[in-house]
């Protein structure tokens, strides 16, 4: 079952299902609006870029955890891979569209090509088995890429020129004066272009995938993450979706890695390929909704906005117990992470199926 | 020639394989001192590696936690250790190492205790969810890597070294640091205890039967969450125990030890083969040698070389070299 | 509450796995002593009656009791002490453990009772040879004679066997009738077959399960003379009537 297919539940109409629809469809209408509701802040509309990444990057991770069943850990290193990828090449060949196009086609085969080694190698055994091979296959890449420092620029990263065309200095649109026309008091410049570019690639990435999810494939890979057995003895062979199913997140996490090098002409181990990043994926698509493809929206905007929030409110609390041992330390706003994970774990004891899974009504997560 | 190596020893031979090889490589006295280095390590690693391959094999349950009690073993031990400093740093030998068995021996009864905690509060609940016990486990490893922090800071912390363990032993040229022989014969103390509790003990039977069949062990009328609950509790602590040796061996340590120790563990764990201490010796032995060759020869390979041996091990023998249930 | 010579009795079982329900109301009478069969086809619901009798899987509703004791909602390793062995279809043999680890394990003090090993060993001169030899070496016929040593190297009050005929050859099958026999002398065993010929050399009783139900119970003789009984119960699939 789907979450958005049947028919029969839109005549029940759920209130939580309305809920849900509700809550994307702001977060839809701020995204689209983003470069004209948040003009000047430079910071929001970095964030906003970062979301809409973010939600390709958390859904093609959700199309292994929440359709397939498959932890992998080697998330980020195909994020890394289409961002090295097109950094490496815009600092090779100069900016422009073509080196954009050349470095991200090469990040995105080292991705296919690592996915299907992994796959193959791998997925044959126990998806706990598979979780520690990529674990470890992530973090020998993560070491590569901060010590062959004459190709990746080592930990600093490299920093790189993009398009011409996506520069503030380019004018979109001139008006009758021939200055850069405005809508709404925006400028209509070149980064404009690029949010724009970032969003409507990343809309078209996920309406890709949610279309996978609905199609007979869809439907196969729930049947073998309900039981692999049957799915097997009915005739599916399962390794060979699951490695299929592996390469196709692997290539848009890679492709999402393209937007973010792009977007922040700077790539680097802590940006594109750290640890971190996986867990802020593992968070948000748990907190989301594992099996929704919705829930990676919600998953990701509330992650970010908590990463603000939580810790203005930890400070808060932190000056409140200065006098206090040990606890003041506890409350510091670095260390929000410790209750973002103690509420993670208590999501997955009693929400497993997380905000968007338990509004639509769908059952806890096998 | 396949029965012949079988009876020399088999999968065994291939530390002794790599250590051969390299002698080629490496001079004489450097390859000395590098494999001493590198059977110090793996035995470590081994401490490490062992209870989590033991707790997966009996139990079904990958412990993402695992290294956070790796960390809190050195944290512990460094902590210990700079309370006890004038017993360290004294001209007692027997004051000395007896600062270093407290240390050792409060990180490893704290993993004990850590991993009852973990047993009944964390992992209980989600037995037989693969998807969420990895979750669950990776959200406790999350706070206690914060709680590290939020303790001891994110500093590195200096851990003062046992003066009569400080410096080396002169054998003709070659130099052999003390601390390494010394960790190298605690793994192996370990290592034989562990060996002769799970060969010649009706637990260590009960912990090798329910490694291959949990069912069945019940079914013969065995109480197995009892097993679950002191295999849980010996594997958190011996993780504890080689994470304050790694710390004394680091000198300095940083909040991040566990989880790069980790990456090891996990090699050495999938190398060995799941649930069973041979292959985890054998695959810690294998890793600490590897990389401590390969620094000298290749340094920026040190830790690619591992997972390149781990993949062509795989492709080789999926299951590991060891696995304790025969396939 | 009497068992009246009854050494199990199921009462109404109902027991499902996941959304399947396999089995609804099962009931049956173990008579105390000799051998009792059940017989079915495959997916018939004979395992997972023995692995409900076990607490393996739970039943839903009914209840199952074993001499005097509701074991209905006991824990497996409750159940089994209480005097109960089970011989899974697999066999449930500890691979990497040698044939007297093996079982070592089933004994009650880790020990072993001279005279009953001794015994064993002539049911089964195998298990003497192989003694010190890890069990993932021996034979599958050889598994199933450790399997069964394992059941009875302490005196149980019932035992439960999975199909032990599943792929044997037949000249260890007749073995196997032999030691059934033997064994029986001093226990209950409720053995659960697809292979009528050997179900009919041992069984006192024979209770026939279809579809998660019992669809007849009653002495052994008397489905073995009645051809066209046969033919009705067991023309799903039983060997006999290859």
């Amino acid at each position: 079952m789907t979450a958005l297919s049947a028919s029969p539940a839109f005549r029940r109409l759920p209130a939580g299902r309305l809920v849900v629809y509700a809550i994307v469809a702001v977060i839809g209408v701020v995204l689209v609006l983003a470069p004209f509701l948040l003009h000047g802040n430079v910071r929001g509309i970095d964030v906003a870029a970062r979301i809409c990444i973010f939600v390709v990057l958390v859904a093609s991770y959700d199309l292994l955890i929440g359709y397939t069943g498959i932890v992998s850990f080697a998330h980020t290193m195909f994020f890394g891979l289409g961002a090295y990828g097109t950094a490496i090449a815009l600092k090779a060949m100069g900016p422009g569209f073509s080196a954009i196009l050349a470095g991200g086609a090469a990040g995105v085969a080292c991705a296919l090509v690592l996915a299907v080694l992994i796959g193959l190698l791998s997925l044959r055994v126990k998806a706990i088995f598979f979780a520690m091979v990529t674990l470890a296959a992530a973090s020998v890449m993560l070491v590569l890429a901060s010590q062959l420092s004459d190709i990746t620029g080592g930990e600093d990263g490299l920093i790189y020129e993009i398009p011409r065309f996506f520069s503030p200095a380019t004018k979109l649109l001139t008006g009758a004066d021939g200055k850069v026309a405005t809508l709404f008091g925006v400028p209509l410049n070149g980064r404009v272009a690029l949010y724009y570019f970032v969003f409507l690639s990343a809309l078209v990435l996920f309406l890709v995938m949610v279309r996978i999810v609905r199609s007979p494939l869809g439907t196969v890979l729930e049947a073998i993450r309900e039981n692999e057995t049957r799915a097997e003895a009915i005739g599916y062979r399962v390794v060979a979706y699951r490695t299929a199913i592996f390469c196709l997140a692997a290539v848009i996490a890679a492709l999402a890695g393209i937007l973010r090098a792009v977007w922040l002409k700077y790539a680097g181990p802590e940006a594109v390929l750290s640890f971190a990043i996986m867990i802020d994926i593992l968070l948000m698509v748990v907190i989301g909704g594992m099996g929704t493809m919705i829930g990676a929206i919600i998953g990701v905007v509330i992650m970010s906005l908590a990463q603000f929030y939580l810790k203005d409110l930890m400070q808060a609390a932190a000056d409140a117990t200065s006098g206090l041992p040990l606890v003041p330390d506890l409350l510091n706003p670095d260390r929000w992470l410790l209750w973002l994970g103690l509420l993670f774990i208590l999501l997955v004891y009693f929400f497993p199926a997380g905000i968007a899974g338990t509004l639509l009504g769908k059952g806890g997560h096998k | 020639m396949k029965t012949t190596l079988a009876r020399l020893g088999g999968v065994y031979l291939l530390p002794v394989a790599i250590g051969i090889f390299t002698l080629f490589l490496i001079p004489t006295s450097t390859w000395l001192t590098l494999t001493i280095a590198g059977l110090a390590m793996g035995m470590m690693i081994f401490l490490m590696a062992s209870g989590l391959s033991l707790i997966f094999g009996l139990m079904d349950v990958l412990n993402f936690g695992h290294s956070a009690f790796v960390s809190f073993g050195a944290f512990i031990a460094a902590s210990v250790l700079a309370a006890l400093s004038s017993w360290v740093s004294g001209g007692s030998a027997a004051l000395n190492i007896a600062a270093l068995l407290l240390a050792v021996a409060a990180a490893t009864t704290f993993g004990a205790a850590a991993g009852w905690f973990f047993e009944r509060v964390v992992v209980k609940p989600v037995y037989k969810d693969h998807l969420r016990q990895i979750l669950v486990t990776m959200g406790a490893l999350i706070v206690a890597e914060q709680l590290i922090l939020a303790i001891w800071g994110g500093v590195p912390i200096a851990v003062p070294r046992p003066a009569v363990l400080e410096g080396s032993i002169l054998i003709g040229n070659v130099a052999i640091e003390t601390y390494r022989v010394f960790a190298f014969l605690l793994g192996l103390a370990v290592y034989v205890a562990m060996y002769l509790v799970l060969r010649r003990t009706r637990i260590g039977l009960l912990i090798r039967a329910g490694v291959e069949n949990r069912e069945m062990v019940e079914a013969l009328g065995f109480r197995i969450d009892r097993l679950f609950i002191g295999v849980f509790m010996a594997g958190s602590a011996l993780a504890a125990m080689g994470g304050a040796m790694w710390a004394g061996y680091q000198a300095l340590i940083t909040p991040t030890l566990g989880a790069e120790m980790m990456i090891l563990v996990f090699i050495v764990v999938i190398i060995g083969g799941l649930g069973s201490i041979e292959g985890s010796l054998l695959g810690a032995i294998m890793v600490g040698l590897t990389a401590n060759y390969v620094a000298f020869l290749m340094p920026k390979m040190a830790l690619a070389s591992n997972m390149i041996l781990m993949m062509a091990i795989l492709l080789w023998r999926p299951y590991g070299l060891k696995p304790a249930v025969q396939k | 509450m009497s068992a009246g010579g009854s050494a199990l009795r199921l009462d109404d079982v109902h027991t499902d796995l996941g959304q399947h329900r396999i089995l609804h109301g099962v009931s049956l009478d173990v008579p105390e002593g000799g051998v009792h069969v059940l017989l079915g086809r495959n997916g018939a619901g004979k395992t997972t009656t023995l692995r409900t009798i076990m607490g393996l899987w739970r039943a839903r509703s009914g209840a199952i009791v074993f001499r005097h004791h509701d074991i209905t909602a006991m824990a497996t390793p409750d159940i089994a002490r209480l005097g109960i062995a089970y011989v899974p279809e697999n066999m449930g043999i500890f691979g990497g453990l040698t044939v007297e680890e093996n079982m070592r394990l089933a004994s009650n003090d880790g020990s072993f009772d001279k005279g009953r090993l001794d015994r064993i060993f002539a049911l089964f001169p195998a298990m003497q040879k192989f003694w010190d030899k890890p069990a993932h070496a021996l034979s599958g016929g050889q598994k199933q004679m450790l399997a069964i040593s394992r059941a009875i190297i302490e005196r149980r009050d019932l035992i439960l066997i999975d199909e032990p005929t599943k792929g044997l050859a037949p000249s260890i099958i007749r073995a196997m009738i032999d030691a059934f026999r033997e064994i029986a002398k001093e226990t209950t065993i409720l053995l659960v077959e697809q292979n009528f010929l050997f179900a009919r050399s041992l069984g006192a009783t024979v209770a026939v399960i279809d579809d998660g139900r019992i669809v007849h119970t009653g002495p052994m003789a008397e489905l073995a003379a009645d051809e066209a009984l046969q033919t009705r119960l067991l023309s799903l699939s039983l060997e006999a009537h290859q």
